[in-house]
């Protein structure tokens, strides 16, 4: 029989992940606690969740009532014991090995033997995480995709040492939160990011050998596949400097150099051009607008 | 789409770009001063030199546009100007038109032949003489490595699929574009790639050499273009 998930804890909760995360899961009815380090955090995480709920309501998306349930299930905390009753617990916290491991240690003995510990990393490995904090059987990846609290997809990975059941009902959990979950190993980006991260680079590189602009780039996927965004479009909204800090996360374990940063990447990065957030990347922005580059 | 623009057609061969029907084709006047090469790659090199015209307009396939006019030291350079209508496989034809250009290719003809597309409503980009073009040297490397992913179990093709629709908002995911385009031709486009650069990305994948393999074994000859 499954384990049955009711009450949810999501830690980094005030990060634009965690909070996307906590949307989802008090939305599909469960308790959540929202833990993070910082509480003026946590409060202006808050009003950024009330006002989306808001929109929701005022867009006739979701019943007022409704809304006032959701955020009624929704407890702010500073403290890690207040998570010791949650039945999961999902870290999205900085994307570092030791900050993840330390967490998860640290919650093993807070929390009941049965608690299930996930983590949202893109780029870590599920066993790694797990290593050495005490219910290695007990932790699983769950990869929301940002937006979390518009996005569906949900990447889960077990680790080497994941039981059967921890995975059984963790993807249990994730239908029920109404996403769809897909299967895939612990291995460096899972799927997603295993797939972008090393064709970024190749736009790049491409760039960078001057075979075509950012912008003819951008209009050749986008004709030619359909895709939303156009790869410069997106690398610029992602952020130079992530895409600089994935790049850094999987080379040195996979030694593909597709995913070795290129050096137009570095020098970009250098360069302060770091996409919209710095006004400037592969194009420049003025708010929003956008102008070639 | 902008004014119309003459334009006169030569054919070599059936045309990826513009198959039989296309309107395109009959958009086209017995003589003009720009000239579209169709099917040129069947014949590389034979294409008519003319430096009296605007533009000479040679579709591309795999191959690079120097392939057709020879290069020089770095500088070559004329009005002819190499395209190629992206298409995968045998699905039809897209809206979109890479140019292909030389470091000393004619700005005017290079202008002519986007007014040329683009008056046929076409969205035009222009790229370098690199092989591959924009498009197929940046996702043939990923319909690569979706492939070699299947083979490692890292999800099912189902599921790679459904994750690149759900979480990055493609029309399709890599497993059913590369197949529904055909493995074979993915492996010759990929062969000719890893042919020119060399590096692992483009190497075509197991199941891109399985594929061409019993395609050769079937047909017992090259398949077409």
């Amino acid at each position: 029989m499954t384990q049955a998930i009711r009450k949810v804890g999501v830690c980094g909760a005030a990060g634009t992940m965690g909070a996307g995360i906590a949307i989802v899961t008090a939305r599909a009815g469960f308790e959540t606690v929202c833990y993070d380090l910082k509480p003026e955090a946590l409060d202006a995480a808050g009003k950024q969740t009330a006002a989306f709920f808001d929109k929701s309501v005022g867009r006739g998306k979701m019943a007022s009532e409704d809304r006032d349930a959701v955020l009624a299930r929704m407890h702010t905390t500073s403290s890690l014991d207040a998570l010791a009753d949650c039945d999961l617990v999902i870290e999205a916290v900085f994307e570092d090995l030791k900050t993840k491991q330390q967490l998860f240690t640290a919650l093993d003995p807070i929390c009941a033997p049965q608690t299930i510990f996930a983590s949202n990393t893109s780029t870590l490995s599920i066993t790694e995480i797990a290593s050495g904090c005490g219910r290695e059987d007990r932790v699983v990846g769950m990869h929301f995709c940002l937006p979390a609290q518009l996005m569906k997809l949900i990447e889960m990975s077990p680790g080497m040492n994941t039981s059967q059941q921890t995975f059984d009902a963790a993807w249990a959990f994730a239908e029920q939160a109404r996403q769809t979950p897909v299967r895939t190993q612990d291995k460096p980006g899972f799927i997603l990011n295993a797939l972008l991260v090393p064709f970024n680079n190749d736009v790049i590189r491409s760039i960078e050998a001057g075979v075509a602009t950012p912008a003819d780039i951008d209009t050749a996927i986008k004709t030619a596949l359909g895709y939303r965004m156009g790869p410069c479009e997106l690398l610029d909204l992602i952020g130079l400097d992530t895409q600089l800090r994935l790049c850094e996360a999987f080379y040195p374990v996979t030694l593909d150099v597709r995913s070795s940063a290129p050096p137009l990447l570095r020098r970009m990065v250098a360069a302060g051009h770091l996409g919209r957030k710095a006004g400037r990347g592969f194009y420049t922005y003025e708010g929003n607008a956008m102008f070639g580059g | 789409m902008g004014d119309a623009v003459a334009y006169s057609i030569v054919t070599a061969g059936d045309s990826r770009s513009f198959p039989q029907g296309d309107a395109f084709l009959s958009g086209a006047t017995a003589e003009a001063d720009i000239v579209v090469c169709l099917g040129a790659f069947y014949s590389p090199g034979t294409h008519v030199a003319d430096d009296a015209r605007q533009a000479i307009l040679v579709e591309l396939d795999t191959e690079c546009l120097g392939v057709h006019t020879g290069e020089h030291a770095g500088e070559e350079g004329s009005n002819v100007v190499g395209f190629a209508r992206y298409r995968n496989g045998n699905d039809a034809p897209s809206g979109l038109v890479e140019l292909v250009r030389q470091r000393n290719t004619n700005q005017s003809s290079i202008e002519a032949a986007t007014r040329v597309f683009e008056a046929a409503g076409f969205k035009v980009v222009v790229c370098s003489d690199q092989a591959g073009r924009i498009i197929d040297r940046l996702v043939r490397p990923k319909y690569n490595a979706a492939l070699r992913f299947l083979d490692e179990g890292l999800a099912s093709a189902a599921d790679m699929d459904l994750t690149c629709r759900l979480g990055l908002g493609y029309a399709d995911g890599p497993i059913e574009r590369v197949e529904r385009g055909g493995l074979a031709r993915h492996h010759d486009i990929t062969q000719a790639l890893f042919e020119t650069y060399g590096t692992p990305g483009f190497a075509p994948a197991r199941r891109a050499v399985v594929a061409h393999q019993r395609d050769q074994q079937r047909t017992g000859k090259r398949k077409d273009k």
